[in-house]
């Protein structure tokens, strides 16, 4: 593999500051839609540079504020803030401005299927960037690169399995070299292997590349593998937090059920 | 039957409640669309995909309903012995109105239904939150691109309508009465004024305003999975169609009033 190439320039944007204090901050933030509460009074701090966990059974909101982190949802009331910006108060440029720091990986992966896998990794840095063609192709060419997937550059995203649907997302959601990246539910759909594949991609990410990293998931081993403090949401509410070894002596026994199982998911 | 607000019966309600909602869409492209930034590459493409690629359906259908007018025409004119005028009254019916009705429902089926599947089908596999999440103006990128691409390719589309029509009709006249090519086309244009093609042509831009609002607007608010996809689809021609019709009733009013000599003078 060649040398990393430098962190990604984007267009009108300085160049990364670095930030006191939580990379990602909830407060009180809470969400209905019609007459159903998702999130109630929901409140957590996620450390820079770490792994962050949202457990829960399905339906518990953990899609929903992952989503508010990046204004994909809005709260009802309550904050949120990304790096010191309260994300949940931006709007236009400056939403768009505060996502470009941030990589989302969606469930299904969500590859626009209108354009080949490297036009997908390549498209933030066709929206985002002043660099000439030929550097955007080599720059989307390393994130394939560094997901194994250098050899379907040129498919369609229909040609490609479940996983690789899911690294080639991973790789889009790294092109302009994000220091949040939001997962979720990176083992839905996929085999034990492959999920096993795909964490070790996050742990390395996590490890090397400084990135804080924010997953969704039932699936307890990889909850297990990438995450430094654990949040499990039940009912809207957070039911516990902990690293995942005091989430395994939780006095909570839902907690305790949830921590024990082979995969959740 | 259900009442809900003031004797209102609900489905009553919700249409309205649909159609405003329908029209704040349809004004923010308008909107948008004649403010910066502009996403001119990709209009260019919908324009290709859109407009371009309509071509031959249009060019088709055009030749058909020329032979057919004319047969029609024929048929009428013969018995007032006035067989002379079949290319000038073919002409005048094409370009006047039949030419701009029948582009516009043609177009209804297909870039209707083209545009509410596309956005439907992204707006279930999370595309759209995914443009969204790369910090894309997702209205702007795949709704104002449409709308433009819309409103340019009707007129451009309609004036190919005529002039197939017109093919068609020398076609038909050929073959009954060896008519000559010049002398049909010298005989089709002596009547046409510009009163008659400009408006005409011109109020298919509002057809194409309205094909691409409506059906992007379903496409964009799809939900329930690939049956939502399958309804905004169907949806988008049924409600085109109809909002062509409405349409071209007050626009034709308006030519008259504004162009009396259109009126058929």
């Amino acid at each position: 593999m060649t040398a990393a190439p430098a962190p990604v320039e984007i267009r009108g944007e300085p160049q990364a500051v670095e930030v006191a204090g939580p990379a990602v901050r909830l407060e009180h933030v809470t969400k209905s839609f019609g007459p159903r509460k998702v999130l109630d009074d929901v409140s957590f701090d996620v450390t820079e540079g770490s792994g962050f966990i949202i457990l829960g059974r399905s339906g518990t909101g953990k899609s929903v504020t992952l989503r508010h982190m990046i204004g994909l949802v809005q709260p009802d009331s309550g904050k949120v803030f990304v790096r010191g910006e309260e994300i949940s108060s931006l709007r236009g440029k400056e939403l768009a401005a505060a996502r470009m720091r941030m990589g989302f990986l969606f469930q299904n992966a969500a590859l626009f299927d209108s354009i080949s896998v490297g036009e997908n990794v390549a498209f933030p840095l066709r929206r985002h960037t002043d660099l000439p063609d030929r550097e955007i192709r080599e720059r989307a060419m390393a994130k394939l690169q560094s997901v194994g997937l250098e050899r379907e550059f040129e498919k369609m995203p229909a040609d490609l399995s479940g996983g690789m649907k899911k690294r080639a997302g991973l790789a889009r959601a790294l092109a302009l070299d994000p220091k949040v990246l939001l997962v979720d539910e990176p083992s839905a759909g996929l085999d034990p292997i492959t999920t096993g594949e795909i964490d070790e991609l996050l742990v390395r990410l996590k490890g090397h590349g400084g990135t804080t990293l924010i997953v969704v998931t039932h699936n307890i081993p990889s909850a297990r593998s990438l995450g430094d403090d654990v949040v499990m949401l039940h009912e809207g509410r957070i039911l516990a937090r902990g690293t995942p070894a005091e989430l395994d002596r939780s006095d909570e026994a839902l907690v305790r059920t949830f921590m024990a199982s082979k995969n959740a998911g | 039957m259900s009442y809900m607000l003031g004797g209102v019966p609900d489905r009553a309600m919700s249409s309205l409640t649909a159609f405003g909602e329908v029209s704040l869409f349809a004004a923010k492209a308008a909107r948008e669309a004649l403010s910066a930034p502009f996403e001119f590459r990709e209009t260019v493409r919908q324009i290709y995909e859109l407009g371009v690629r309509s071509a031959p359906l249009i060019a088709v259908s055009g030749v058909a309903v020329g032979v057919v007018l004319s047969m029609h025409t024929r048929a009428s004119l013969e018995r007032f012995g006035a067989e002379s005028m079949i290319p000038a009254g073919l002409a005048i019916a094409l370009v006047r109105e039949t030419g701009p009705l029948t582009a516009g429902l043609l177009l209804s089926g297909r870039i209707g239904a083209g545009i509410g599947a596309e956005l439907g089908a992204m707006r279930v596999t999370e595309q759209i939150d995914a443009l969204e999440a790369s910090a894309v103006d997702a209205f702007r990128y795949l709704v104002v691109t449409r709308v433009v691409a819309c409103v340019i390719a009707l007129p451009l589309l309609t004036t190919l309508m005529n002039f197939s029509g017109m093919l068609g009709g020398f076609i038909a006249e050929n073959a009954e009465t060896g008519l000559s090519f010049p002398l049909y086309f010298q005989r089709a244009f002596a009547l046409i004024e510009a009163s008659d093609y400009v408006p005409a042509t011109l109020k298919t831009m509002v057809f194409g305003f309205i094909i691409a609002t409506i059906s992007s607007f379903l496409g964009f608010t799809t939900t329930s999975g690939t049956e939502g996809v399958g309804r905004a689809s169907t949806r988008s021609v049924v409600l085109s169609s109809i909002g062509i019709i409405v349409a071209n009733v007050v626009l034709v009013r308006l030519i008259f009033f504004v162009f009396p000599q259109a009126a058929g003078g």
